[in-house]
């Protein structure tokens, strides 16, 4: 026996396809064009889910993304998605779905337990109780609550699901398909406008699909596959079904989640689950329709009691009769479709119950020909039942109480226009209080809103509205076009009387039925003074839930204007934050993910190094090669030292592309350049190159490197890794902003140059067989800090610098970037007779300590060059950028931390990088903190270890004992302050 | 939010960097009340809430500085010019100025 | 019978008898007065604990707090509720550490839950290099008497064993610890305090927008509001993103800019994430609510603004660090993303000082450090306000250390409030 509730000749739902799928384990069978609740109530299942607090049985109220109770967990193991509402997914052969939220299963959740203690678990109890004692908080109060917590459960593995992003452009974006939305597209993709039409469903035609209409003398369902057509026919439209606008950002810029995959069981290869969409559009129509709203009664929130407007859903779009005996509960002429629809279907109608005291005519008259009991002035107060309601307690004109029986309350308390992405750039919806609704209040000048979502609602008026909106955002986009004329359709208005909540309820009446919020919930805040309308979402959670209130917000906030004796403007308002309905986070990173989460940057040494066996390290967006084992080398320290000491006693090769490069040219680059540094660099001789450092403006070291000059009005000059793209950003600035009449250009060609440090002492004799004849590479001819335009290896174009990191004899080549590979290639091949080694990123740090040059740990973005040693390098007869806010008092006292060395006094101990230093028999704590070691590494040319350090005082310290003390490594170790070249401090080494 | 870069054409703001108030000008160091002025110059902000000339920078598309005028409250963007025009502009004012 | 202004599990149990119908307002609706001794400006988190420690620890309890919307309608309610006294620096660890020790007893203190969960806050490191800068800082609280663990990678592992480790683009390495740091709900604090300063004669005046300054001789004398004129002896602001826009209307340009950072919570989920999580490659930091939504952030946009709502491109930032490092999260939906102006100050550590208009104090630059900031700046600040000088532990938080270079700069990043 299946599908017992389905209605012969009525939906649209493919019943040639018949799908099979699972809930909480049972197995069903629905069709294509279900979602998943229309299959459940298909099959007669009623009880989906449970509350969140009290752990109340709930069914499905709604045929929308607003539904606050049927929520699942669809699908099973790393493709389990926690909360997924059963009313928006979409049907599939195989699908999986898992009650949520009950414990041990969803007919008997022991939980339940917690609405019989519901007088104490009133809004916000928590604030006022579990403080004693305090301990107990984290060890018994909060575990017990965390445990409650939540309702479905997150996938336990990564998401195997690929998500995609898109960019998208277009002139008119029409949001909803619906009738407004429909006839908005058309009008403007008619004009020519490139148009993008989305809707949140697999189908498009919004409420449409769900009446029974008449358009044009064709069937409402007819017209919207005619209308579909003629769109995708045009070639200046995109369709975009299953797609939700979910946010309105600045620019006309909107965000989309389209469910590429969602309808299968899991996407075929290749292909993303999701596409989050970045949609430009010059003009934009929201046309989202309207989310009608239940009323507050007595146990609305028992399975069977359903928005009418999701009745005739069920019925008319997916042919299910959602109940045998219906009880229509309203404050509005929209009832009249809804019992049409419910006798269609063969529902019995047991009454229809309307708060108004006086209907009109023309329902009542409907309504007693097929023999329906009229209460006028009567509300439901209370549904009866347990796990799913078996009757209406009425309360009619005169204080008189009927029951009725039946399983199934369609209820309409009004309808609320979808406002919410007018919402999202601070627009501040207005209340009609006709409409008893929120409509759209002032929007930015590319947005209009039409048809329900613009408090529109005959369908006549609907068509009109979109015909217009759609019309005029063409025009606004540019295009010149008549209007498309509108086609007919019955013009029946919705009156509505706003009527929020049933005094009469003897039983808990829901505001917010997904986190529980009461009526009585919302009276307490009233008495304890959260009146606010944001007090009250707050304090209650009322509509902080998974459908974020879009069924609760509008009645909550009616209900507080009612307790404060206030008018509903004058309580507040509504506005959203996106997104529009919940979206995957998934879906927002896209691609962005594991490896691939930043780009990765390849030096062009990069494949010649992996095959060489090295190891490499994340360097910023870098890969570098950190080291290069050899074969038996089993231990990074030991390639290390190897590597240093055969750069030390022989030569080494490494790979420092990463370097930032940049070209200066034009008659004013030394002036440029002097403005920049500290040092003068205008003085500079062609063909030299000197050290030099730039601060920031607010006289702290920015970051240090070498300029060259290889003419008058040409020099290149080098930042380190980190900087690279900071320190171009900032010579801009000065070129663009500060000193524009300067002759200077300004060109990045870090990506173009591959450069190689050459170090040791047979660092000549290797270069010596790279460079091509005659350059003369000689001591007398190409001396320390010399720089040289050439060409290398038979006419390759190349740069020769003589600087040293290392300290030792050393040079940096430069070759474009491509010939890269090639070079080091050689370098290998030709420095096999030097006993040539490869070094990566250790070994040059281990050598620029031993050295004591600064570098990242040191340049920290709060030292100055005097704390870095380089004080004396700044110029006196210029001014560079940084200079007057580096004689700030606080940045130029002589006794702030300055860098220093370290050495062990136990030669064999090791130091430790953040540790801090305190005076040798001082107590470690704060007030007697000297400063803290910057950079360490073992020194192999000394054999022990060496830092860096910034220290008080420094410079006054050389020669005393201190404690580094490094109390999260439990370890402290007397150390020796020693100036900062470890190595060579003349300097001879690397002039020979 | 989109920039409509004068060199590159309108682009999302992911594409620029942000540096603030164009409305600072870096002072003459050889001025008297340097200290003073630079101190305001790097420090203080009017941080106005509404219509702003600001600086940004397009990082990823032609590096050129750009002055934007931008309301603060609704991001709304009314004119973009490349910097290097607006401080000649500025340069030739102070010139002209007696 | 038991009164039902104290809370306790036994008023809550008394009233459940009848209904909850026997609790009062947590604070009363006050109307403003012609004059007091004390108008604060700013009903969010910091001005009525101002308020709250003017009143119960320095004996004044002629105050007004001036709110322009309804009180904790600022950052108090828009953050991602993390509290830590992880810092780096001596002149910020020992008044976050403050902040620290008063939220472990203030609940206690306020009579009021606001659910002060110490958790614990993990920074993860990825390179040897930003280990060691965690390594510094953790020794930095160490000294400053502060708990804090490094941690290598199985210790994390065994902590939050979901983590990315294996296909990372940036491995994680190990973390950093605070173990007493953690979160506390966030609109609690404005509402505990607000109950426990209105209990002690303070006026709380909510809907009453500033529009002026009343300034004689050099000396504040009162505010003008939208409920009228209210004058005062001494009046502090404290209006975060706003501070600029209250400050030009003394004369006063401040070495602050108004920057929004977005916030976001996920659907409700069963809790799997136990404490605060930062990720130390991407612009990622999680936690889970006692409700069960995953609570995270990321940078600020990074323009001046004054919208309380951001951009595209760094929500996907965010999101993306998630992903990177939970990759778990997928499938788990984002609900709601929201902004919050802060006001960044020009070294990211905020002010809290005289201003040079006699009697006019401020308390602003909190950068997005302001919710966890909340106690010790509103007892900092009440000091100032009731002494007229310093609080010690808030002694370098001046407002003419610019000028005088005496910065305290967490992060290195100079003059940009953007990059803080």
């Amino acid at each position: 026996m299946t599908q017992t509730s389905r209605v012969t000749g009525l939906g649209l739902v493919d019943r040639s396809k018949p799908l099979d799928f699972t809930f909480d384990g049972v197995p069903y069978t629905g069709y294509k064009g279900d979602t998943l609740a229309s299959a459940l109530l298909a099959n007669g299942v009623r009880l989906v889910g449970r509350s969140f607090k009290y752990h109340r049985p709930r069914g499905i109220l709604t045929a929308g993304s607003e539904e606050p109770n049927a929520l699942v967990e669809l699908r099973t193991g790393a493709r389990r998605e926690p909360n997924t509402r059963a009313t928006v997914a979409e049907l599939y052969s195989g699908l999986e779905a898992k009650s949520q939220n009950r414990f041990p299963s969803l007919s008997l959740d022991l939980l339940s337990i917690n609405g019989l203690l519901s007088p104490v678990f009133s809004a916000g109890f928590y604030y006022k109780t579990f403080m004693w004692p305090a301990s107990f908080w984290e060890k018994v109060y909060e575990p017990m609550i965390r445990r409650a917590a939540g309702l479905g459960r997150a996938a336990n593995e990564a998401d195997p699901d690929i998500y995609d992003k898109a960019n998208a452009f277009c002139d008119v974006l029409v949001i909803g398909s619906g009738p407004a939305g429909l006839m908005a597209a058309l009008s403007a993709a008619r004009a020519g406008a490139r148009l993008i039409l989305t809707d949140e469903s697999f189908a498009f035609g919004g409420r449409l699909l769900s009446d029974v209409t008449t358009i044009d003398g064709m069937s409402g369902v007819e017209w919207v596959k005619s209308s579909i057509s003629e769109l995708s026919s045009l070639p200046n439209v995109r369709l975009l079904p299953r797609t939700t606008i979910f946010g309105a950002y600045d620019s006309g810029t909107f965000g989309a989640v389209e469910r590429v995959a969602d309808h299968v069981a899991v996407p075929s290869a290749g292909e993303p689950r999701q596409r989050l969409w970045h949609i430009v559009a010059k003009q934009t129509v929201v046309a989202q329709g309207s989310t009608e709203r239940p009323i507050i009664f007595g146990n609305n929130d028992r399975p069977g009691v359903m928005l009418a407007s999701a009745v005739r859903s069920y019925i008319n779009r997916f042919g299910v009769a959602p109940g045998q005996t219906a009880v229509v509960f309203s404050n509005n002429d929209d009832a009249a479709s809804t019992i049409d629809d419910l006798v269609r279907a063969g529902v019995t109608v047991a009454a229809l119950v309307d708060t108004r005291a006086s209907v009109p005519e023309a329902i009542k008259l409907r309504a007693r020909k097929q023999g329906i009991r009229v209460f006028e002035g009567a509300a439901v107060a209370d549904a009866l039942g347990g796990q799913r309601v078996s009757g209406a307690r009425i309360v009619a004109a005169y204080g008189t109480s009927h029951t009725v029986g039946c399983d199934l309350i369609a209820v309409s308390g009004g309808f609320n226009p979808n406002l919410q992405v007018t919402t999202h750039l601070g627009g501040r919806p207005q209340w009609h209080e006709n409409l008893a609704a929120f409509v759209p209040g002032a929007l930015p000048k590319w947005m209009t809103v039409a048809g329900a979502a613009n408090g529109v609602f005959s369908l006549a008026s609907c068509l009109g509205d979109g015909a217009k909106a759609g019309h005029a955002a063409a025009v606004a986009a540019g295009f010149d076009a008549n209007a498309t004329a509108v086609p007919h359709a019955e013009d029946e208005p919705i009156n509505v009387s706003a009527f929020w909540h049933v005094e009469a309820a003897k039983h808990k009446a829901f505001v917010d039925q997904q986190n529980d919020v009461t009526a009585a919930d919302v009276r307490l805040a009233e008495r304890e003074g959260y009146r606010s309308v944001e007090h009250l979402k707050r304090y209650t959670t009322l509509g902080m839930a998974t459908d974020q209130g879009k069924t609760s917000n509008v009645n909550g906030l009616a209900l507080m204007a009612e307790l404060t004796k206030k008018s509903i403007p004058a309580t507040g308002t509504t506005s959203a934050r996106p997104p529009y309905s919940p979206v995957s986070i998934g879906a927002f990173a896209g691609e962005h993910r594991g490896k691939h989460f930043k780009p990765t940057r390849l030096t062009p040494s990069h494949n010649w190094a992996k095959e060489r066996g090295a190891v490499f390290i994340e360097a910023g967006m870098w890969l570098r090669a950190q080291y290069f084992p050899k074969p038996g080398e089993t231990d990074w320290q030991t390639v290390v030292n190897r590597e240093v000491t055969t750069v030390r006693s022989g030569v080494g090769v490494c790979d420092v592309s990463t370097l930032g490069k940049i070209e200066i040219h034009g008659t004013d680059a030394g002036k440029f350049l002097d403005r920049v540094y500290i040092n003068m660099m205008s003085t500079l001789g062609v063909g030299k190159a000197r050290y030099g450092m730039m601060l920031r403006e607010d006289g702290i070291a920015m970051d240090d490197g070498t300029a060259a000059r290889f003419a008058d009005d040409r020099y290149f000059i080098t930042t380190t890794t980190a900087n690279a793209i900071k320190v171009l950003q900032h010579l801009e600035l000065c070129r663009q902003w500060y000193w524009p009449e300067l002759d200077v250009q300004i060109f990045p060609v870090s990506d173009q140059w591959a450069q190689y440090s050459v170090a040791g002492p047979r660092a000549r004799g290797l270069l010596a067989k790279i460079v091509d004849a005659p350059f003369d590479i000689s001591n007398s001819a190409f001396p320390y800090m010399a720089a040289a335009e050439l060409t290398v290896l038979s006419g390759i174009k190349g740069r020769l610098y003589r600087l040293s990191f290392s300290g030792e004899l050393a040079y940096e080549i430069a070759v474009p970037a491509r010939h890269g590979e090639l070079l080091m290639r050689k370098l290998m091949s030709e420095g096999e007779e030097f006993g040539v080694t490869p070094y990566g990123t250790e070994a040059l740090g281990v050598m620029r300590i031993e050295k004591g040059h600064v570098a990242g740990p040191e340049l920290n973005g709060t030292t100055t060059a005097a704390d870095l040693g380089l004080g004396k390098m700044a110029s006196t007869k210029k001014d560079f950028v940084g200079r007057v806010l580096s004689q700030r008092p606080g940045l130029a006292d002589p006794n702030r931390p300055r860098v220093i060395g370290f050495k062990p006094v136990d030669r064999s101990a090791r130091l430790r990088g953040g540790a801090h230093f305190i005076a040798k028999d001082a107590k470690a704590t704060a007030e007697n903190d000297l400063g803290y070691m910057t950079s360490v590494a073992y020194s192999p040319s000394l054999g022990h270890w060496v830092g860096l350090g910034l220290l008080s005082q420094a410079e006054s310290r050389v020669g005393e004992i201190l404690t580094a003390v490094d109390p999260v490594r439990g370890e402290t170790t007397l150390v020796e302050v020693v100036p900062s070249a470890f190595y060579d401090a003349e300097g001879a080494r690397l002039r020979v | 939010m989109r920039i409509n870069c004068p060199f590159c054409g309108e682009r999302g703001n992911d594409e620029f960097s942000y540096l603030g108030d164009a409305s600072v000008v870096r002072p003459d160091p050889a001025s008297p009340s340097a200290a003073d002025e630079f101190y305001a110059f790097a420090y203080e902000r009017r941080n106005v809430a509404g219509p702003m000339q600001e600086l940004w920078y397009h990082t990823a598309g032609c590096h050129a500085w750009l002055v934007v005028t931008r309301d603060t409250r609704t991001h709304e963007i009314f004119e973009v010019k490349a910097a290097q025009d607006v401080a000649f502009g500025r340069q030739k004012t102070a010139d002209t100025t007696p | 019978m038991f009164r039902t202004d104290h809370y306790s599990i036994f008023s809550v149990l008394a009233e459940a008898l009848r209904g909850q119908t026997g609790w009062k307002p947590a604070w009363r609706q006050a109307a403003p007065k012609s004059g007091y001794d004390i108008v604060i400006v700013g009903g969010g988190g910091h001005g009525l604990a101002t308020a709250y420690y003017l009143a119960k620890r320095y004996g004044t309890t002629n105050i007004a707090v001036v709110e322009r919307g309804w009180i904790g309608s600022g950052n108090v309610g828009r953050n991602t509720t993390i509290v830590r006294s992880n810092y780096l620096l001596p002149g910020n660890i020992p008044f976050y550490e403050t902040s620290m020790k008063l939220w472990e007893g203030l609940e206690q203190d306020l009579n009021y839950n606001a659910m002060v969960s110490q958790r614990g806050v993990l920074n993860l490191y990825h390179s040897d290099a930003q280990r060691d800068a965690y390594v510094r800082r953790g020794n930095a609280m160490r000294l400053h008497g502060i708990d804090a663990e490094l941690l290598d990678l199985n210790a994390v592992r065994a902590m939050y064993p979901w983590l990315n480790y294996d296909n990372a683009r940036f491995p994680i390495k190990g973390g950093l610890i605070q173990r007493r740091g953690g979160t506390v709900r966030h609109d609690a604090v404005a509402w505990g305090y607000a109950r426990g300063a209105d209990r002690l004669g303070v006026d709380i005046i909510e809907n009453a927008e500033v529009t002026g300054f009343r300034i004689e001789n050099g000396r504040i004398a009162g505010v003008e509001t939208t409920r009228g004129f209210i004058g005062a002896n001494k009046v502090g602001l404290s209006v975060a993103g706003s501070s600029s826009r209250l400050a030009a209307m003394a004369g006063m340009t401040l070495p602050i800019e108004s920057h929004v950072l977005q916030a976001f919570v996920s659907e409700g989920i069963k809790p799997f994430i136990d404490g605060v999580v930062t990720f130390g490659a991407g612009h990622f930091y999680i936690s889970q609510s006692d409700k069960g939504g995953l609570v995270f952030g990321g940078d600020i946009d990074g323009y001046n603004s004054y919208a309380q709502r951001g951009n595209l491109p760094v929500i996907e930032d965010v999101l993306e660090g998630g992903m990177a490092l939970m990759p778990r999260i997928g499938r788990v939906r984002l609900l709601r993303s929201w902004g919050g102006l802060m006001d960044m100050s020009m070294d990211g550590s905020p002010i809290i000082d005289r201003t040079p208009i006699d009697g006019l104090y401020f308390n602003g630059g909190w950068c997005y450090g302001g919710f966890k900031a909340t106690p010790a700046a509103g007892l900092c600040f009440a000091h100032l306000l009731a002494r007229d000088e310093p609080h010690e532990v808030a002694r370098g938080y001046r407002l003419d250390r610019f000028r005088t270079g005496h910065m305290i700069d967490e992060k290195g990043m100079g003059n940009q409030p953007n990059l803080h």
